[in-house]
């Protein structure tokens, strides 16, 4: 956000502050140790709001459940938006003086009543004026997400919508206020802090900017493309162009873990050529035509990951990798070297050393000052700097030094696999609990939590459907089925089922997820899928 | 790691001039935390010399800043006091009863005895009681501050001195027991130990819970409780000796609310609770502590980043523990953080 993509707090603060909006977030089960500070936050008198189209464990915890329709949420967001404005409660001191475009918001948000938004979203008017009031007089606030904002087709500007409440009510920049995405892997921050997007190079630095972009060309000796690459849905577009035909794929398996899955299969194996570095045989490196296998980075190698508040913290070598199995660095700098380049000792002190060099963010962290401060939360400038708690305190500082924080005003506009007559069941899916991705880390412990995929569908569905707990059923969407056992779980509402993605070996749910991406992120509409439950045995309706 | 669905990336065309780097601008300070003031100093006397702490401070705190070594079983840093174990106790002049130093606020000119004749006596006992009824063979190898052989030696306990030790009771025959049924002890009974000895339980893969070796400190009911996880699966059932730490009608953990954080496990003093790896090494005679390394690490599941001490013998991971001063755990983990690990054991197993 602001140019930053990094949550704005620390988890102290989630402890220290007034009221907390939990938005697509059931971190309690996906975040539960995040979910730790949150509850001594709630026990020193937060507020917790929870918007979540399932009354999950997290929303239990929360003052006020807010069950929208799943895709709904920039309706819910524009009305609550609109609520402050015509409440009085914008900040307009801090609006005028920290940020652009403000007029362009109170136009967009005007015809998002609390009427329409109820009609729109599925949530009283009364709750939502309700959140609107108590976040915009708040002393201290801070909204939390997850991927129920983001793996939508109109993923940024779900964020961009949060964005904008945070500046409406100066809510960021503040010790306790702040706009929190929750990272949903050990190091998915650290990647693309280090450049692993297609736009930037490491430390954010956009990669379109001449002056960031020669650094690089005069460190590394090379000439960097000077337009940025493609995000994996813009890959995956570009393997049915014949535009990309050769993938080198580390640490991932999208074989199981992508939208459409029978669409994906047939894009990877139309490749001409497939490298697949991993600590397991997956399925996708089971396609792959040279596979390579990799030490875990975690526990067989050396380096660094950053976590959720921004916080580099080392990772460190406790075993030996099994049999041929090498660090991921190694693996890379021998490839340069079989490449013809040769870069030296595959050291990951030196090439961190490298990335303070080219990235100002991450400067002052030296392998000794992540030891001795047990981690360092970026930007940290200089070896004296001690990282920052909370970022974009500037907007609080008159004048604001660097740019002001503009307003994005965006509209609602809902999943693309649209509810029908055919198809009139939601479908969403995330993580439980004992369980990760599609598997193949957590399938290695035996969890006593865990009863395999299942359907998850409302008492009243179970009961409009004459559906059985463990009745095996056929789920169908616009692009295929699976066969899976049902679960009653009143935590959903009439019309909403869940399903998760961990089990892709015995339900690939990928199977029925629609690609519908977001041309800004890349991401796909994994939260919202339009199903059909068909009884086994029974005629399919024509 | 391609994809990554929280990134916004920058307009198409940036307008002239702007340099996108992140942040969008510097801020002229460095954001801080609101300063607490510190509440004024109190003056006391500990072991007859003046010591000046913070107000709010507790015995144990104003001893340990003394570099004073004050035995504690039930206290750990990352949970709230509940003094039930008694051997930190101390003696503040002018007070009736001996005092637990880990929850007693310093008062001003309060005068006291950390190692008085009266409290070394009363620590012995709480010992050798805990002793007599208790397997305390693992107190002490766990965590911190269960250190009991230690203590025991110090204030010359011996648990011996109830006599023998009576027979243990069966599978669940404690969890049974109805209050009010006790009886003074007659005849052969009265001259052995009675003893909370028990079968271990293992009803799931992950972890055990060996009651033989409880001392109820309570420790894992406030980390399943307030105090972290905040699950409530367990809590301190029966009355007097039959008291003992058990689900909601004891029943099996995979009946239970348990969510297997393992958050109990870090904290237990004694060895009560146990991953069901070191249960089982242990018994096979394989556990050999002096062949371990511990290595700081990070956990490889989400984006927390949960700090996680891996216990490595012969190449394998044994057991996880989280570091009490990370800021991120403060100790704690989830299921994932703790017990998720196999899958980097199994790659060797093929």
């Amino acid at each position: 956000m602001f140019g930053a993509g990094g949550g704005t707090s620390s988890y102290r603060e989630a402890e220290e502050t007034d009221l907390i909006v939990l938005w697509g977030s059931n971190a309690r089960e996906t975040h539960p140790i995040f979910f730790h500070h949150l509850l001594r936050g709630v026990r020193n008198g937060a507020r917790l709001y929870a918007v979540d189209p399932r009354r999950t464990s997290s929303a239990e915890w929360a003052d006020v459940w807010l069950g929208l329709d799943v895709g709904s949420d920039i309706a819910l967001a524009n009305a609550i938006g609109r609520e402050i404005i015509h409440a009085g409660l914008a900040n307009m001191e801090f609006i005028n003086r920290a940020t652009d475009d403000f007029e362009k918001y109170r136009a967009k948000v005007e015809s998002y009543t609390l009427e329409y938004a109820e009609r729109e979203t599925g949530v009283p008017a009364a709750a939502i004026r309700e959140l609107a009031h108590a976040y915009a007089t708040a002393d201290k606030a801070m909204i939390c997400w997850t991927l129920g904002i983001t793996e939508h087709h109109n993923a940024v500007d779900n964020v961009l919508a949060l964005i904008d409440l945070s500046l409406l009510t100066g809510h960021v920049g503040k010790w306790g206020s702040g706009l929190n995405p929750l990272r949903g892997q050990n190091n998915v921050q650290g990647g693309g802090d280090m450049g692993a997007l297609p736009d930037r190079l490491p430390g954010f630095q956009y990669v379109e900017n001449d002056d960031l972009r020669l650094k690089c060309d005069a460190l590394w000796n090379c000439v960097v493309p000077a337009k940025r690459g493609w995000h994996l849905s813009g890959m995956l577009e570009a393997m049915d162009r014949h535009e990309l035909t050769a993938l080198y794929v580390i640490g991932e398996n999208p074989m199981q873990s992508e939208a459409d899955r029978t669409l994906t299969e047939r894009r990877l194996t139309g490749l001409d050529f497939l490298v697949v570095q991993d600590i397991f045989l997956t399925a996708t490196a089971e396609i792959a035509d040279v596979v390579l296998p990799a030490a875990a980075s975690w526990a067989e190698s050396e380096g660094t990951v950053t976590n959720s508040e921004r916080r580099v913290q080392r990772v460190r070598k406790a075993m030996d990798p099994p049999g041929d199995a090498r660090e991921d660095l190694w693996i890379i700098y021998e490839i340069a070297r079989r490449m013809g380049s040769d870069w030296g000792e595959a050291s990951a002190e030196r090439t961190w050393d490298e990335v303070r060099s080219i990235s100002p963010v991450h400067r002052g962290m030296t392998y000794k000052r992540l030891e001795e401060l047990g981690g360092i939360q970026w930007p940290c400038w200089d070896e004296s700097h001690p990282g920052e708690l909370f970022l974009h305190s500037r907007l609080w500082e008159d004048p604001v030094p660097g740019l002001r924080a503009p307003f994005v005003a965006v509209d609602h506009d809902p999943p693309v696999d649209r509810l029908t007559e055919d198809f009139p069941i939601r479908l969403t899916t995330g993580r439980r609990l004992d369980s990760y991705n599609t598997g193949v880390q957590s399938g290695g412990f035996t969890s006593p939590l865990r009863r395999g995929e299942s359907l998850d569908i409302s008492p009243e569905d179970a009961e409009r459907f004459s559906l059985a707990e463990g009745e095996r059923v056929r789920v169908v969407s616009r692009r295929g089925s699976v066969e899976v056992p049902v679960r009653v779980d009143p935590s959903l509402r009439p019309g909403l089922t869940f399903m998760t993605m961990h089990f892709p070996d015995d339900v690939a749910t990928n199977i029925l997820t629609i690609d519908a991406t977001d041309p800004k992120s890349g991401t796909a509409e994994f939260k919202a899928t339009a199903i059909r439950i068909e009884k086994l045995g029974a005629a399919v309706p024509a | 790691m391609t994809h990554d669905p929280h990134h916004v990336p920058a307009p198409e065309l940036p307008p002239p001039g702007l340099v996108y780097t992140t942040p969008a601008g510097r801020a002229t300070h460095t954001p801080e935390a609101p300063r607490r003031e510190l509440p004024p100093n109190v003056s006391l006397q500990i072991d007859g010399v003046a010591v000046s702490v913070p107000a709010g401070s507790t015995i144990l705190d104003a001893c340990r800043a003394q570099g004073l070594d004050i035995p504690t079983l039930c206290y750990l840093e990352n949970l709230t006091p509940v003094n039930v174990c008694r051997v930190c106790v101390v003696e503040v002049k002018g007070s009736r009863v001996l005092a637990p130093a880990c929850s007693r606020k310093v008062e001003e000119g309060m005068d006291v005895e950390t190692e008085s004749e009266r409290v070394r006596h009363s620590r012995k006992v709480v010992l050798e009681f805990l002793g007599s009824s208790v397997d305390l063979s693992l107190a002490g190898q766990q965590v911190p501050n269960g250190d009991a052989a230690r203590y025991a030696r110090r204030y010359g306990a011996d648990p011996g001195r109830f006599g023998p030790p009576a027979d243990g009771a069966g599978a669940h025959e404690r969890d049974d027991r109805d209050p009010g049924h006790h009886h003074s002890p007659v005849g052969e009974e009265a001259v052995l130990a009675a003893t909370v000895e028990q079968p271990v339980k293992v009803d799931n893969n992950l972890y055990v819970r060996d009651y033989s070796k409880c001392i109820l400190c309570y420790k894992c009911v406030e980390a399943c409780g307030e105090d972290a996880q905040n699950t409530f699966a367990i809590a301190v059932a029966g009355r007097g000796f039959d008291a003992r730490i058990s689900t909601e009608w004891d029943a099996p953990l995979p009946d239970s609310a348990c969510v297997y954080c393992g958050n109990c496990i870090g904290v237990c003093p004694t060895g009560a609770l146990m991953f069901k790896s070191e249960f089982d090494m242990r018994a096979a005679g394989t556990w050999d502590e002096s062949a371990q390394t511990t290595t700081s690490t990070i956990c490889p599941y989400c984006g927390v980043g949960c700090a996680v001490d891996l216990h490595v013998q012969d190449n394998t991971i044994v057991k996880v523990t989280s570091p009490m001063d990370s800021t991120v755990t403060e100790g704690h983990l989830c299921i994932k953080g703790r017990f998720g690990f196999e899958f980097t054991n199994e790659r060797r197993r093929g």
